[in-house]
């Protein structure tokens, strides 16, 4: 379908069949019919499409992931691909002319939300304000009205860091509002802060194909979230052998052996972090000797911690027998690859997260 | 008739902040600042592992990455008198050194260019003019009539469409916007070149952290960053000197451009030189140590009170008590509940919300006080205080860019001038010249120590019962942070964040005094109340952080000490 939704939204198609591939197109996105006419509007002009931002309770470590983005550069993206209308750690004007550009393209045209940190909810919301507004506020006269939401990070995605316990301010994620979002599809780019590989592939591929791209059950888009990091570590060997660091700078350390005994959360964390990497110099955490912290899972601050202790339940393949990673020594040399090939056995710790205990 | 005028959001910032300012015959003569976001951070790191505050508190901020960081491991290390290796030592500052050319850059020109910079005029800007005039003041390569030409269709091809996106509405053809369009042109050409600059910063921060923004390569004890010049999952020679030459890059950068950017924007708008002093008690850490003990500084630290450079006291360690026992917060015109001031490792937390007061409670952000008294840090308080003491480094880098501007402004001017929104903007310029300087000095420090041998990246702490009490200072982009813990039985039973942008843009404290960003608007010219740029210009000059500035503390009824408002 996908193919002809593409072709019926190029604007040089007949006017029937084009308000079909927008009828189809709204489908494909799971839009109200409501929707259909706005979608017509942002494909039947050459406008580059409109992308409001909004910041709530965060820390801008979204925005600044952007910032180290190349492809497209900033630049390239808001010149060229989309129009920032609203965002307020790079646009120009200030106070009430900035409210009032965000109001313009709210109520006159179509637009992409995007939507970096969380939103609390405890003592109707007064945690966090902009121009005399909650972020709830906020939040209910714009997200029904866009044409999808893109939660960035970890905090727009799940409540993020203000969410962890004792969550004082009743932080949340968008996708925790349904009653102010109003049926407008929710993508979670999630990730402390997220690749902005994840964040540009997502709206790249929107903007393309104008629709989304294939989502887990947690609205993941699959492309980068869909398998876990574990088995895609550049360590995984190493694991598979028994070969593990247990003290920062030991020699299994200095000799880049697997991290799951000093806290490493790989095993149970779903992201593309060791496949695309970050900052174009080909690192990631595990590359510079500390583990994974998870942080592409829901609550994982609390369900990840102590970071610097290993998750429960995680057994260990060794010699053909699975074994739990205290009667591992730390170098078991000689092994045979018999070992490697069968995945490690993850158990359903007290921590794991829910729906995401299977292996791949 | 004074007018009361209320911005809210303040944008190109960090954060949710509003500023009001009453204007009365053409000037500022009240204002109001107030933090407008609140997320309990310090309470949610009660009961938890000391070791996972670092990454907790690193997310206080994405645009300061790093700096809670660095500030929280130190934290740790200070209550358990555990010392790290000089590897570690020397990772961290350049980890510190390359975020704050990265952010440097990223202030300037994203974040506060565009109050003196009229995007729309330079639409008038003739190429071959502009190249010429950028000639005038920099060598760099960028700056052709083929470049400038390009940009300028740019723009013109982004004004045809009609879709401006964050250049919409704002203060274009203000009055109070004076740059020649050459001018223009040359600054907004340079502020798409800051992007690719700023990107090589930030790649080879990545090298060292792993990721960036949040850094992951730290630990309370050192760093994780493997020093094994024969494995290839460690930092090898190959990672340190692609390391340095994207620093060499970026300090090409600094030095032609963004230097010469900030001498041209002081020298173009000299009538602003008088504005924007406010405070002018200066705070600065010491920082860039070249030992493990955290003893030998090489970024000078210190307070000097009233502008007088013969005030100067030292702060010359880690350590040192000059700091750690002078500092209070005050949260009387705080929506927190109480009124008291507070030493960090004494305080609470109690939020209560109240709506904006004018002569009550009107902010999330604490009012700390240094003996008392409002200080003002950030580059600019580093640079007094460097000054004062005589730092070689410093010395010579501002008498630099003083020379510069004194040669494009055609008058001579002394390090007076710094004490002004315009003196901010060069203080963080000299900064970064210095950063990149001290940046490579570091990795020279580095590479010579792994020469000798020494791999060694990390100390395990061990946690004894009992309570340690620990400060973790650092000199920030934005100034002094320090992190104070309390950890009993290797838990945390209390934990606060003293941050540069809690120093600057607190409220009024018990004693109505104001704190930096209301006394630095006071006095200022407002041409056009319906478009306040001029109180965006000051405010940006501090650079502000407020998801930062915005935690929670709690001080215990203290008098404090009256002093004359400022």
């Amino acid at each position: 379908m996908a193919d002809t939704v593409n072709k019926t939204l190029d604007p040089q198609v007949d006017r029937r069949g084009f308000l079909k591939g927008c009828t189809m197109a709204a489908a494909a996105l799971g839009l109200s019919d409501a929707m259909i006419p706005k979608l017509v509007e942002a494909a039947a002009t050459a406008e580059r499409p409109r992308v409001i931002w909004l910041h709530f309770q965060e820390c801008t470590g979204c925005t600044e992931t952007l910032l180290r983005g190349s492809h497209p550069d900033l630049a390239r993206l808001i010149l060229d691909i989309i129009s920032l209308d609203y965002h307020e750690t790079v646009m120009a004007a200030a106070g009430h002319q900035a409210e009032h550009n965000l109001m313009e393209t709210v109520e006159k045209h179509p637009f992409i939300l995007v939507v970096e940190g969380a939103i609390p909810r405890k003592d109707g919301g007064i945690y966090c304000k902009i121009a005399g507004k909650t972020a709830m506020d906020i939040l209910a006269e714009v997200a029904p009205k866009a044409s999808a939401i893109i939660s960035i990070g970890t905090c727009a995605s799940f409540g993020g860091v203000q969410a962890a316990s004792p969550n004082p301010t009743g932080a949340a994620g968008v996708q925790d509002y349904p009653e102010l979002v109003g049926g407008t599809p929710i993508i979670n780019i999630p990730g402390c802060p997220p690749n902005p590989i994840s964040f540009l592939g997502t709206i790249l591929h929107y903007l393309t194909f104008k629709r989304l791209p294939a989502l887990d059950s947690m609205n993941r888009p699959l492309f980068a979230y869909g398998r876990k990091i574990h088995d895609q570590c550049e360590r995984r060997a190493h694991f598979n052998e028994g070969r593990f660091v247990e003290q920062y700078g030991d020699e299994a350390h200095k000799l880049g052996y697997c991290l799951y005994k000093v806290g490493c959360k790989g095993p149970e964390t779903f992201a593309n972090c060791p496949a695309v990497r970050f900052n174009d110099v080909s690192v990631w955490p595990v590359s510079v000797g500390h583990g994974c912290a998870g942080c592409t899972e829901p609550n994982f601050w609390d369900t990840m911690t102590p970071f610097y202790e290993r998750l429960p339940n995680v057994n260990i393949p060794v010699a053909g027998i699975v074994a739990g990673a205290d009667s591992v020594g730390k170098k078991v040399l000689g092994v045979t690859a018999a070992a490697v090939g069968i995945h490690a056995a993850v158990g359903i710790g007290k921590r794991l997260v829910k729906g995401k205990n299977d292996d791949d | 008739m004074a007018q009361r005028i209320t911005i809210d959001p303040i944008t190109r910032i960090e954060g949710h902040l509003r500023i009001d300012v009453e204007v009365d015959g053409g000037e500022i003569t009240k204002a109001w600042s107030s933090g407008q976001m609140y997320r309990g951070l310090e309470n949610i790191l009660k009961g938890r592992d000391p070791r996972d505050a670092w990454l907790f508190t690193q997310r206080i901020c994405g645009v300061c990455t790093t700096v809670h960081a660095l500030a929280s491991v130190r934290a740790v290390e200070n209550a358990l008198g555990l010392e790290i290796p000089l590897n570690a030592q020397l990772i961290r500052n350049m980890v510190q050194a390359i975020h704050c050319l990265h952010d440097h850059i990223v202030h300037f020109y994203a974040l506060s260019a565009l109050d003196w910079v009229d995007v729309v005029s330079a639409l008038d800007a003739d190429p071959v003019a502009t190249a010429k005039l950028a000639d005038s003041l920099s060598d760099w390569p960028g700056n052709s009539p083929k470049r400038f030409a390009a940009v300028k269709d740019k723009l013109k091809a982004l004004v045809a469409s009609g879709q401006l996106g964050p250049f919409a509405n704002a203060y274009w053809g203000h009055s109070a916007m004076k740059l020649p369009p050459e001018a223009n042109l040359m600054a907004v050409s340079h502020y798409l070149e800051a992007l690719d600059y700023q990107r090589k910063a930030t790649q080879a921060l990545g090298i060292i952290g792993g990721k960036n923004p949040h850094i992951q390569n730290l630990g309370v004890g050192g760093v994780t960053t493997n020093l094994n010049p024969d494995n290839e999952t460690a930092v090898t020679m190959e990672r340190l000197y692609y390391i340095k030459q994207l620093i060499s890059e970026v300090k090409e950068f600094v030095n032609m451009v963004y230097v010469t950017d900030v001498v041209a924007v002081g020298a173009l708008y000299a009538e602003w030189l008088p504005y924007g002093a406010g405070v002018t008690n200066y705070l600065a850490a010491p920082d860039m140590f070249t030992d493990a003990a955290g003893t030998k500084a090489d970024l000078p630290g210190g307070t000097v009170f009233d502008g007088d450079l013969g005030t100067m006291k030292p702060i010359s360690s880690l350590n040192d008590s000059y700091f750690k026992e002078n500092v209070e917060e005050s949260i009387a015109r705080t929506w927190y509940d109480g009124d008291w001031s507070k030493h960090p490792w004494e305080s609470s937390t109690e939020p209560k919300y109240t709506d904006f007061e004018d002569e009550g409670r009107y902010s999330w952000i604490k009012a700390p006080r240094f003996q008392g008294k409002p200080m003002q840090v950030g580059p600019l308080a580093q640079m007094v205080v460097g000054y004062a003491q005589g730092h070689k480094l410093t010395v010579k880098s501002v008498n630099a860019v003083l020379d510069r501007i004194s040669a494009v402004a055609g008058v001579k001017v002394g390090p007076e001038i710094l004490h002004s929104t315009i003196g901010r903007h060069a203080a963080r310029a000299v900064r970064a010249g210095m950063m990149a300087d001290l940046c490579l000095d570091h990795w020279e420090l580095l590479v010579n120590n792994i020469g000798s041998g020494d791999l060694e990246i990390f100390n395990p702490p061990t946690f004894p019962q009992g309570e340690q009490r620990g400060v973790g200072v650092h000199e920030a982009p934005r100034g002094i942070l320090s992190h104070w813990i309390v950890i009993q039985d290797g838990k945390i039973k209390n934990y606060q964040c003293v941050v540069p942008s809690t120093w600057n843009a607190g409220p009024r404290d018990a004693a109505g005094q104001p704190g930096p960003y209301e006394a630095s608007l006071m006095g200022n010219p407002i041409a056009d109340p319906e478009r306040p740029l001029e109180v965006l210009r000051t405010i940006h000059s501090f650079d502000p952080c407020i998801a930062c500035a915005v935690h929670m503390l709690d001080p215990e009824g203290k008098e404090v000490v009256k002093v004359k408002a400022l």
